[in-house]
């Protein structure tokens, strides 16, 4: 783990000799309480347009997903699931099927549960959870930027400079969480910069700023880690088995997350990848089978050259 | 709280939360609504408190909780009363907290009868005037005189000789100790009335009435036990969830009840949060924009004949306790309005005072708008069109107006109804028609004034100007000065060219005879707000800022604006504006603005220790008597005279605070104790009662009596109620409505629906019914609904969720239709309006309608437009057999 976390220190590798901390978010979802702020709040710095007013029905989001206009985005899930996945202590010992008998006076097959449905009382939970760009330590959309605009900075995030992009969009689909996308106007490419102008000026970010319940965590990530693992554990000592994190782990197919969840269900419930791989993570080898390849057609054309000399 | 506790504000401090072992959120959605003093709540959570969410719908506050129980709206009396009666019954109440600070132990007159005697009633009703003659309410040999509420009910016989012959106690003066029993037994002590009148509200009555299971419902009464004693405390918090009903001051009483037997106020993690609307609601009470109200929760006169400044103290203050010193409070409050003008010989202007005639609430405004009687109206930051009940009353009212002004940042649909309000597009209203006019005029917002915000917490503090505000914006303290300035010039000149009758310039000098000199500042003549703020804290004859309102005299020699907020300029320093870090200082962060009274942060915290000056628990230290000091010490300022030991006796015949013992911790209550039961200064009974809200599918299970028999109801063509259960047509209306807020708007929507940040967050109205409705109704998803009262009609497109459970209540389900309120048809987000749907009936004590609980149908498709919207209602009404009768009885 250690020799792994050493291993992956973006800023480094980017050429950086004496840089901060690498500095990130640990957003952690049992706390959020949906109120949207982060959304604002990063809007309102980083002046990001409005995107305009559509009711999608899905639950409270009418953000959709992170996009060109939208550098924060809470997710809503309602699940027929145990609140807070603890025992609420009560005694499930009636007879459900007497009772079922009685039940709603009206019972549409698709109406699941009532409050008083025995045994289901309680089954019912909303999620929500605050989603950002990860600042992945292998980043794929920094990769295959042909212009430079997007880089690492000292902070180990990565950022897009909006006066050197070009719009070409290779990043678009480079990017394994889809977060990075183009304005329709004039193409370019935007994102979250973890607020960038902020870290310089020794302030977090807007949004960690303004999330009231401490969801959304700043600092370096080796201490959010840390405090992660702390939580977790401290919720399963709860009874909360279904805690687990997400995007924390130096080995996972990105080499670990700048911007990491604590969740209660599995990742693809609140629309993340459930294992997501740097889409460059093949490209050496690529790059060294179509040389091999190329080799081959040369010497190939070269002997059917020769050969076709040797004919003549 | 006023009358269970003394004063009309939270007991507690959000950042206390996280103390508690048990926090109660109940008739509020903290976390959408709150969302920034949430973090205690959640910090309390991470500490191991249980969070208990007591709410009709699963919202973004029961996501977080530990447990949710779902209830039917309008039903929380039933559930809180349900506890009272498990924690009487179980023995699981504080009975030394009980005995000591208290007023179990009191006798009540043999003229009263409970609810329990008369199937629902209090003695004293009278069905003729609807109203109660609370007479027989009172203790037995004493009369106490209410902290807060109705205290001129008691007027005629406090002020008039023979008043004690009235109490049989043979015309001696009114005593102010009443009887007591300590051990609690005898038939007409307050904890056995209690135990009687709670008696039938058990589990089984719980579940039938509110819909929540028994185990559910015991499951809380057990986390509330558990978390309640010597060693651990618990918290409530509520909002208009509560307020908003027909006996809305009886449910926070029924909360007041139940915190008083745990022992949970004034201790730390105890206490009520009376969490509030929006920025400075405490403030807009604390110096009243109510109409029955002076600063600092001084009563309004009343025209009475004959009444002067002794005979308003007579009949409206206590004997003892801190409203024993009235006078000075009223004394102080005349001097700062009226100056050098104000003296002893002429009563210090008391006479300048306006009186009431009757309630004079924003609903009895409508009506008199409607009558013709009132002609002129201004809204400053309000938008009746969409955010009062029956919104059309509101803009009919408005179109029988001489004049309007509206200040607001943007052109609200209170400010042009008069072109594009629905009455328009039904033809009900015609523009050309309209005589009011209406003047427009933009507010400056607060990044652009100083000023400050008493927040939910009582906690006032200071924002200063950052940006001057653009065009012709201007902040409301610039709009009231000025034109109070130009009104009293012209008066002056008036008054000047002896032109003027006599009768008028006499009319006129209370305007020409206020002290209205404020200095101001800048191109903008912007009047300096710390001047304001002085005045509100007052100063003594030397001019010098007073620091505590035990400073203020009756003999005209300090002034005051507020006494309550004497001290928040203590020393020419403005207090509300400092800024200490928390982590600078104890955790109750006293160097954190400027909280009233006196910057105590937690209420009655003399209650926090033993009669004898202890702490209950170490564990729940925070005020205690350090007897080598001789004087209250701990983490917050004593709520308290600090240096009156706790064993300490008023002597005989002693008046005001000087008659509070060592053990009376509710300093500002007559008694000096918290009320269980209230003697004085509610219109609609002692102790609360569980009533049907005006509309309801169901009867009262407990009682003959459906409704609040006092509660108050406007009978208007355009303001019909529906029949409830029992009554034929009830079943045309057979879903419970509930009205709410969203974390992504701003009440009527004048702050957030003209922001394109917040408005594509919600971008339009829409309604919530669950998976079961949905079908029974044919309603899609995202579709459109029309939801139909005898009012109106709005279209709504739906949202199908389980959030919105369907409870089984007696027998068979009850489905509830969830509104949130903001919009309107202006703005970047819009909507209808959900109170057009609401009737006006309101509580007797507050005048505050009932939106949290009615009845509606609701159908699929878009609502009529034009003069078929009407038609529509029409039609309901006369399927439903509505009359101007309907739903009117006592």
């Amino acid at each position: 783990m250690t020799t792994a976390r050493e291993a992956t220190d973006p800023a480094a590798e980017s050429g950086y000799t004496d840089h901060p901390p690498r500095m990130g978010f640990f957003t952690d979802t049992t706390v959020c309480i949906g109120c949207k702020a982060c959304e604002v709040a990063c809007k309102e710095w980083n002046a990001v347009p409005a995107d305009g007013l559509d009711l999608t029905g899905m639950s409270y989001d009418n953000t959709v997903g992170l996009g060109a206009n939208t550098w924060r985005h809470v997710a809503f899930i309602e699940q027929r699931k145990p609140l807070a996945a603890q025992d609420p202590g009560l005694h499930h010992d009636t007879d459900v099927l007497a009772m079922a008998e009685h039940g709603s006076a009206t019972q549409p097959p698709e109406a699941g549960m009532t409050p008083t449905t025995p045994g289901s009382g309680d089954d019912f939970r909303w999620l929500m959870a605050s989603d950002v760009c990860k600042h992945c330590t292998h980043a794929a959309c920094l990769d295959v930027c042909p212009t430079g605009s997007l880089f690492r900075t000292e902070f180990g995030t990565v950022v897009v400079q909006e006066d050197i992009c070009n719009g070409c969009g290779y990043c678009i689909p480079a990017c394994p969480y889809g977060v990075i996308d183009q304005r329709p106007d004039d193409g370019r490419a935007w994102k979250c910069t973890l607020c960038y102008d902020r870290l310089g000026e020794g302030m977090e970010p807007a949004c960690a700023k303004a999330c009231p319940t401490d969801s959304i965590q700043f600092g370096p990530l080796d201490e959010l880690r840390e405090r992660a693992q702390q939580r977790v554990r401290q919720l399963h000592e709860a009874g909360v088995g279904e805690a687990r994190l997400y995007g924390d782990d130096p080995d996972d197919g990105v080499g670990g997350d700048g911007a990491f969840f604590l969740l209660l269900d599995e990742p693809e419930v609140y629309g993340f990848p459930p294992d997501p791989v740097v889409t460059t993570r093949d490209l050496p080898s690529m790059w060294r089978h179509v040389g091999a390849a190329a080799a081959t057609l040369l010497a190939g054309a070269a002997a059917a050259f020769l050969g076709a000399g040797k004919g003549r | 709280m006023g009358t269970s506790f003394g004063r009309g504000g939270a007991t507690t401090f959000q950042q206390d939360l996280a103390n508690s072992d048990c926090i109660v959120i109940q008739g509020s959605n903290m976390a959408e609504c709150h969302p920034v003093g949430f973090q205690w709540v959640m910090e309390a959570k991470a500490r191991g408190a249980k969070l208990i969410h007591v709410d009709p719908r699963f919202t973004r506050t029961s996501a977080l909780a530990d447990v949710h129980v779902p209830l039917r709206a309008g039903t929380d009396i039933a559930f809180l009363g349900g506890i009272v009666h498990y924690v009487l019954q179980q023995e699981q109440f504080f009975r030394d907290y009980l005995l000591a600070y208290t007023n179990a132990p009191m006798i009540v007159s043999e003229k009263f009868a409970d609810t329990e005697d008369l199937d629902g009633v209090f003695s004293g009703l009278d069905p003729e005037s609807r109203s109660y003659d609370v007479e027989t309410w009172q203790y037995e040999g004493a009369e106490v005189q209410a902290a807060s509420g109705k205290r001129d009910q008691h007027w005629q016989r406090r002020t008039h000789a023979g008043r004690g012959e009235a109490h049989g106690s043979g015309g001696a003066e009114i005593g102010t100790e009443p009887k007591r029993d300590e051990t609690l037994q005898h038939p007409r002590c307050v904890f056995q009335i209690l135990k009687r009148h709670y008696a039938r509200y058990t589990p089984e009555a719980v579940e039938q009435i509110c819909g929540v299971p028994q185990e559910k419902f015991l499951q809380v009464c057990e986390l509330l036990s558990e978390n309640s004693g010597r060693e651990r405390t618990s918290a409530f918090a509520y909002a208009v969830g509560w307020t908003q009903h027909t006996v809305g001051v009886q449910y926070i009483r029924t909360a007041a009840i139940l915190q008083t037997l745990l022992g949970n106020i004034g201790r730390p993690g105890g206490g009520i949060l009376a969490l509030r609307g929006h920025a400075s609601i405490q403030g807009s009470t604390d110096i009243p924009t109510l109409y029955n109200l002076l600063p600092g929760y001084i009563p309004m006169r009343h025209a009475h004949s004959w009444e002067d400044l002794a005979t308003f103290v007579q009949g409206e203050a206590a004997e003892k306790g801190y409203w024993g010193n009235m006078e000075s409070y009223v004394v102080s409050l005349l001097k700062a309005w009226w100056g050098p003008h104000a003296t002893p010989e002429n009563e210090f202007c008391f006479d300048y005072l306006p009186r009431l005639t009757g309630s004079h609430s924003t609903y009895e405004t409508v009506m008199e708008q409607l009558k013709g009687t009132c002609e002129g109206y201004f809204l400053l930051g309000e938008n009746p069109a969409v955010g009062s009940a029956n919104a059309k009353m509101q803009r009919l009212g408005m179109a029988n107006l001489d004049w309007l002004v509206v200040r607001d940042f943007s052109l609200i649909e209170s400010a042009t109804w008069w072109k594009d309000g629905p009455e328009i597009e039904t033809g009900e209203l015609s523009t050309d028609d309209i005589k009011t006019e209406v003047f427009f005029l933009p507010a400056a917002a607060h990044t652009e004034k100083d000023g400050s915000f008493t927040n939910t917490q009582r906690l006032l503090q200071w924002h200063h100007q950052a940006v001057e505000p653009e065009g012709d914006a201007r902040s409301d303290l610039w709009f009231i000065y000025h034109l109070g300035r130009r009104i009293r010039e012209k008066l002056t000149a008036a008054a000047a060219d002896g032109t003027q009758k006599d009768a008028d310039r006499e009319r006129d000098r209370p305007v020409r005879e206020l002290t209205w000199d404020y200095p101001v500042k800048g191109e903008l003549a912007e009047p300096d707000a710390e001047a304001v703020l002085a005045e509100i804290n007052g100063w003594n004859a030397d001019a010098e800022p007073l620091s505590s309102y035990e400073q203020l005299k009756a003999d005209g020699s300090t002034a005051c604006g507020c006494w309550i907020y004497c001290g928040v300029y203590a020393d020419g320093i403005n207090q509300a504006a400092r800024r200490k870090p928390g982590t600078e200082q104890n955790w109750v962060a006293p160097e954190w603005a400027w909280a009233w009274p006196l910057n105590r942060r937690i209420l009655y915290n003399r209650a926090s220790a033993d009669p004898d000056g202890k702490p209950w628990s170490e564990r729940k230290a925070y005020i205690w008597w350090d007897a080598e000091q001789e004087k209250w010490t701990g983490h917050d300022i004593p709520d308290f005279k600090a240096t009156k030991p706790p064993d300490f006796q008023p002597e005989e015949g002693a008046k005001g605070p000087d008659a509070l013992r060592g053990t009376d911790a509710f300093v500002m209550q007559a008694d000096g104790k918290a009320w269980l039961y209230v003697p004085a200064g509610l219109t609609d009974g002692p102790l609360p009662t569980h009533y049907e809200p005006q509309e309801s599918p169901f009867p009262n299970l407990l009682y003959r009596q459906q409704r609040n028999p006092v509660r108050q109801m406007m009978k208007h063509e355009n303001n019909r109620f529906q029949p409830s259960d029992g009554q034929t047509g009830s079943e045309v209306f057979p879903f419970v409505v509930t009205t709410y807020r969203l974390t992504e708007h701003h009440t009527a929507g004048g702050m957030s629906r003209w922001q394109p940040y917040l408005s594509e967050l919600q971008p339009e109205m829409f309604c919530e019914v669950s998976p079961e409705l949905a079908t029974e109704r044919g309603l899609e998803h995202l579709e459109w609904a029309t939801i139909v009262t005898a009012r109106t009609a709005i279209e709504a497109r739906v949202l199908v969720t389980d959030r919105m459970p369907s409870l089984r209540v007696q027998g068979r389900t009850v489905h509830q239709v969830g509104l949130p309120y903001h919009w309107g048809p202006n703005g970047l987000s819009t909507g209808d309006a959900a109170n057009e749907l609401a009737s006006l009936s309101l509580d007797p004590n507050t005048h505050i309608q009932e939106v949290k609980a009615l009845t509606c149908d609701i159908r699929p498709g878009r609502r009529p437009r034009g003069p078929q919207r009407i038609e529509l209602v029409r039609e309901y009404q006369q399927r439903a057999g509505i009359t101007d009768e309907t739903g009117t009885e006592v």
